[in-house]
């Protein structure tokens, strides 16, 4: 098994596994209909893309191995995603702000896996990026409808943008695995992500008439496995059915 | 979609897989949807290139099955595979999809440059599935699946769904 393949593709899957879970939980609890409606198909484009990247895994590691396996039966520390997405649902604005960060990262993360030179990656990157696109632009929006509403939603919407500032840092984290992924033409350049996400996510703040947060710091570990006390209790519920019915079947 | 030169085998094919509706949208075929890609026959043995049009379409998995038991059905030995490359576009709905779409409610997706507008709210070119007005607004991005967004009508005030440019 090309074992950095295998380890690049789960860094990829991740954290789009887990933050959608997180934005599962709302489904039939958000704060409107159309909110609610909205986050779940979020969710549902994320669950996709993870098959997606899964699939090829699965693959790859051989063996019998299948998606399910690899999203269902792993320990805390074999998740590779970052501790951004683990992070709970609080109010809508923490919703949206852990949202915009994750999609101003991806959107420009899949932007430049559509180049690379693994075809496979290429591919469901290029799939990815159409969903990613309309992501970005409702987190955004929100971003900028809460920051620029009434006095409570501006309150709200900083406070959240402040919170999570101190999560952004690890998306530009490159791990070994990354690192050798970009040499061989098949990742993503991480300097280049950080300065397109400074740009918009700055941007997009302004616009929004909010306080863009100075910070040079950030909680980190979940691309070595090292998470939140959060991600015990989301695989307590992701992995329910695998823990209490081993081996099941349909 | 029929060419001449097509030979009969193929065209048998098609036309089994003509019969197959997308679960969601019961008056579209997978042809009409684009969702076939390629046909590979050997004999009996038939294999069908389909390709997802949202990544996580909760349809395909149903459509796979579908394709494979229609198949079945006329004595092939079917094979299903999902091809990523090129990535689906709403572009690859045929004009015959496109006008049942209307006919059943769904407003069709625009060209890629008015879609953008349209979702960007910046000006109402989405016509109303009800009453034909033009007087239109967006109400959310994210409609009933995941390949709609959801429209309101301000002359008859009837919600209606728009399939999303992708």
């Amino acid at each position: 098994m090309n074992k950095s393949l295998y380890d690049y593709l789960i860094l990829l899957g991740d954290s789009p596994l887990i933050l959608g879970h997180r934005l599962s939980e709302l489904c039939g609890h958000g704060p409107n209909l159309e909110t609610d409606i909205a986050l779940s198909n979020i969710a549902l484009d994320l669950f996709g893309q993870v098959r997606n990247w899964f699939q090829y895994a699965a693959e790859i590691h051989g063996e019998g191995k299948t998606e399910d396996d690899i999203a269902f039966l792993r320990y805390e520390h074999e998740y590779r995603n970052v501790v951004l997405t683990e992070q709970p649902n609080k109010d809508f604005a923490w919703v949206i702000a852990r949202q915009f960060y994750f999609d101003a990262f991806h959107y420009s993360l899949l932007t430049q896996l559509c180049e690379s030179r693994d075809e496979r990656i290429s591919a469901i990157a290029a799939k990815s990026i159409k969903e990613v696109t309309y992501h970005r632009r409702f987190s955004s929006e929100w971003v900028k409808r809460l920051g620029d509403g009434t006095e409570e939603s501006h309150i709200r919407m900083q406070n959240a943008i402040a919170h999570f500032a101190m999560y952004k840092g690890e998306l530009f984290e490159e791990t070994n695995v990354e690192k050798e992924m970009f040499s061989a033409g098949i990742g993503a350049d991480f300097k280049l992500i950080k300065a397109q996400f400074e740009s918009f996510t700055n941007e997009v703040l302004n616009e929004a008439g909010l306080e863009i947060p100075q910070i040079d710091w950030t909680q980190r570990g979940g691309k070595q496995g090292v998470h939140s006390e959060h991600l015990g209790y989301i695989l307590a519920d992701l992995q329910y059915m695998q823990r209490a019915y081993p081996g099941m079947q349909w | 979609m029929v060419e001449r030169s097509m030979p009969e085998a193929e065209h048998r094919v098609r036309e089994i897989l003509a019969t197959v509706k997308d679960p969601e949208i019961p008056v579209l075929t997978v042809e009409d949807m684009g969702i076939i890609r390629g046909i590979e026959l050997d004999g009996l043995k038939v294999k069908v290139k389909i390709t997802p049009t949202y990544s996580g379409c909760p349809a395909m998995d149903e459509i796979a099955a579908d394709i494979r038991k229609a198949l079945l059905a006329e004595g092939y030995e079917p094979e299903v595979i999902s091809v990523l490359s090129p990535p689906w576009s709403s572009l690859w709905i045929s004009a015959e999809g496109r006008r049942k779409m209307e006919v059943y409610g769904i407003a069709a997706p625009l060209e890629e440059v008015a879609d953008k507008r349209a979702l960007m709210g910046e000006k109402r070119v989405v016509k109303c599935t009800h009453c034909g007005s033009m007087n239109t607004r967006l109400v959310s991005q994210f409609g009933s699946t995941a390949c709609k967004a959801l429209f309101q009508c301000n002359d008859c005030l009837e919600p209606f769904d728009y399939f999303k440019c992708i």
